[in-house]
């Protein structure tokens, strides 16, 4: 039994070719036309995969031709942004894909769950027999692994995450801290979204523009107060996220310091995502002041970004061992001689679903 | 018999330094569970040497400075073990640890235990003023040492370096809890202790009665600041420093002047 992989991904293919390519309903049919014992096709906005068992050789052409949308209209070669793993390279590759090594932002563990979703989609159409069971099962339990034994998934590494955790670094819970988002910008309200996924419950919001506050709020779970307020908001506040598009500076030590005057072992964290910047820099001197504004939030997500990239050396060694380990394992048991047999026992058995 | 307990207690914290060290250098840091078995287990070792130790002695194990020194080191871990799941899990036990190693680890090179040329009479008064007082001593070096991270903390969240060795420690509002807590429990156990020593039935030295008060109005200081919220808490994190290293600097020198005291 010949064990391959063939696709494309963010590193060989722009986002046009990766829609070209990304498979269509009847791929799995086509895929077992095209003469695959076993096949399983992985989609995410990143990659186009197929992973696949068969008996005789079938081309990265033929792959492709089952990927492509609309072969009517489409009579390109298709095979050159198209890379192909087999045997134990294409077990390490996976292995990486799960461990989030070969993604765009290293170490995110969305992929994880797109290939479980993935896996077990092949299985309830009966595409995936025991080669791809035992390889997918292996493979998350590596990328488990990974995430246990070294630091890969650690930081954040967008901006709203980041403020989040900075949040977390600072108050601990956020279930009890009281958030103020001065300026109804896109990544305002992401951030906002991501503190009131972390238990953040009173959420006020404030705009210019009366009817977008009202909005905003009622997107995120807030509430909206008058715009000329918002200096009063900032005595209870602990969390003020600023983005509106004023011109000068809104908020100034000068103008801060009486509204610290009685909070003085309560901090306040500002976040201002706000180009030109709604907050003068000298108030992060200011005692118990923590200021952020965008360009410090991406130095902190890049800062985790290159540990992360410090930590690939552990995972890959953790990944050679499993694809060793897994090379012994499947040799046997790839040249199987009823693998119908397994596969009916493979159905039978609950634990498949469970592991997932 | 009794000092070979407090090398293995000894190598307990050291092993609680080691594992500290090479997740640290490995870039991975978990606090977990070995932290605080390898400090639980390094306390009953010490609390074994102590416990022989008072009864070859007939009293409260502090007739030198090197009893003190283990004593103190003792009241640390105590405290360390006492004060709650959270802080636990944390760094804490990574800072707790070094100090303890220093102070046993000294008390054991130092030519400090020396025996007393006559057995000193039991007195209830004086051992209860003298262990209420260096229990009180480790409730004020745990808050030093949470005072330390609050400090690494807060300088890394201001100059937005947040990927140092210490990424893990505590959010501040739990950290500034922990100071606060400590701080008066350490404060009540102290005032116990400074009491209870106006009843042990023999003259006080004057500079050391003087001493003490001043270290006890100081953190009495720190708490009332801490009350009526005239302090930062970033400057309460570095008065509890100021605080302990005062304390510690009393301590050798009421240890000291007794030592003095008794020799012939």
């Amino acid at each position: 039994m010949n064990l391959f992989c063939v696709g494309l991904s963010h590193h060989t293919a722009d986002v046009e070719t990766r829609e070209r390519f990304a498979g269509h309903a009847e791929t799995d049919g086509i895929l077992r036309g095209a003469g695959c014992t076993e096949a399983l096709l992985l989609t995410t906005c990143n990659r186009v995969e197929v992973y696949a068992a068969s008996e005789k050789r079938v081309s990265t052409d033929e792959i492709a031709r089952c990927l492509v949308r609309n072969i009517e209209n489409d009579r390109s070669e298709y095979a050159p942004p198209f890379y192909r793993y087999e045997d134990e390279k294409c077990v390490q590759h996976l292995f990486r894909v799960a461990s989030g090594l070969d993604s765009m932002v290293v170490g995110e563990s969305e992929i994880l769950g797109q290939a479980k979703k993935a896996y077990e989609s092949a299985r309830a159409s009966g595409v995936a027999g025991p080669c791809l069971h035992r390889l997918f099962q292996r493979a998350f339990r590596v990328a488990k692994q990974v995430r246990t034994h070294t630091e890969i998934t650690r930081g954040s590494v967008s901006v709203g995450s980041v403020a989040v955790d900075l949040a977390q670094r600072i108050f601990g819970q956020l279930s009890s801290c009281k958030v103020l988002v001065l300026g109804a910008g896109e990544t305002s309200e992401r951030t906002a979204r991501a503190l009131v996924s972390r238990g953040v419950t009173d959420l006020r919001v404030s705009n210019r523009s009366s009817d977008r506050a009202q909005e905003l709020a009622q997107l995120v779970g807030g509430r909206a107060v008058r715009f000329d307020e918002w200096p009063q908001q900032c005595r209870e506040i602990d969390i003020l996220i600023t983005s509106t598009s004023s011109e000068t500076p809104l908020l100034t030590p000068k103008m801060l310091a009486p509204m610290l005057r009685n909070r003085v072992d309560r901090p306040l964290f500002v976040i201002d995502i706000a180009v030109p910047r709604d907050v003068e820099p000298s108030v992060n001197e200011m005692h118990g002041v923590y200021l952020y504004d965008i360009d410090s939030l991406q130095s902190v997500a890049e800062q985790s970004l290159a540990l992360r990239r410090q930590q690939i050396t552990a995972a890959e060694a953790i990944i050679a061992e499993h694809v060793a380990d897994f090379g012994k394992s499947i040799s046997d048991k790839l040249n199987c001689k009823a693998p119908s047999a397994e596969r009916r026992a493979l159905g039978e058995t609950p634990l498949h679903t469970s592991e997932l | 018999m009794d000092r070979q307990l407090l090398i293995v207690s000894t190598l307990c914290f050291l092993a609680a330094i080691g594992r500290t060290i090479v997740s640290l250098r490995a870039g991975i840091f978990r606090p977990g569970q070995f932290n605080f078995l390898a400090i639980g287990l390094g306390f009953i070792f010490q609390t074994a040497f102590l416990s022989i130790r008072g009864h070859a002695l007939g009293r409260c194990p502090l007739t030198n400075l090197f009893e003190v020194f283990i004593f103190l080191a003792w009241s640390v871990a105590l405290i360390y073990m006492l004060v709650g799941p959270a802080y636990r899990l944390s760094l804490m036990g990574a800072f707790t640890a070094p100090l303890v190693v220093l102070l046993q680890g000294f008390a054991l090179i130092a030519p400090i235990d020396t025996r007393h040329p006559v057995k000193l009479p039991a007195n209830p008064w004086l051992e209860f003023h003298a262990s209420i007082s260096l229990v009180a001593y480790g409730a004020f070096a745990l808050a030093c040492i949470a005072g330390v991270m609050y400090l690494v903390q807060e300088r890394q969240l201001k100059t937005h370096q947040l990927h140092s060795i210490f990424s893990h420690l505590p959010p501040l509002t739990d950290l500034f809890a922990a100071i606060t807590r400590l701080l008066w429990w350490g404060f009540a156990l102290y005032t116990l202790g400074l009491v209870s020593g106006f009843f042990v039935g023999q003259p006080l030295p004057y500079v050391q009665v003087v001493c003490a008060s001043g270290v006890w109005l100081l953190y009495a200081a720190i708490l009332q600041g801490r009350h009526l919220r005239r302090l930062a808490p970033k400057h309460v994190a570095a008065l509890c420093i100021v605080g302990f290293s005062a304390a510690l600097a009393l301590l050798w020198g009421i240890t000291f002047t007794a030592q003095m005291q008794s020799l012939p």
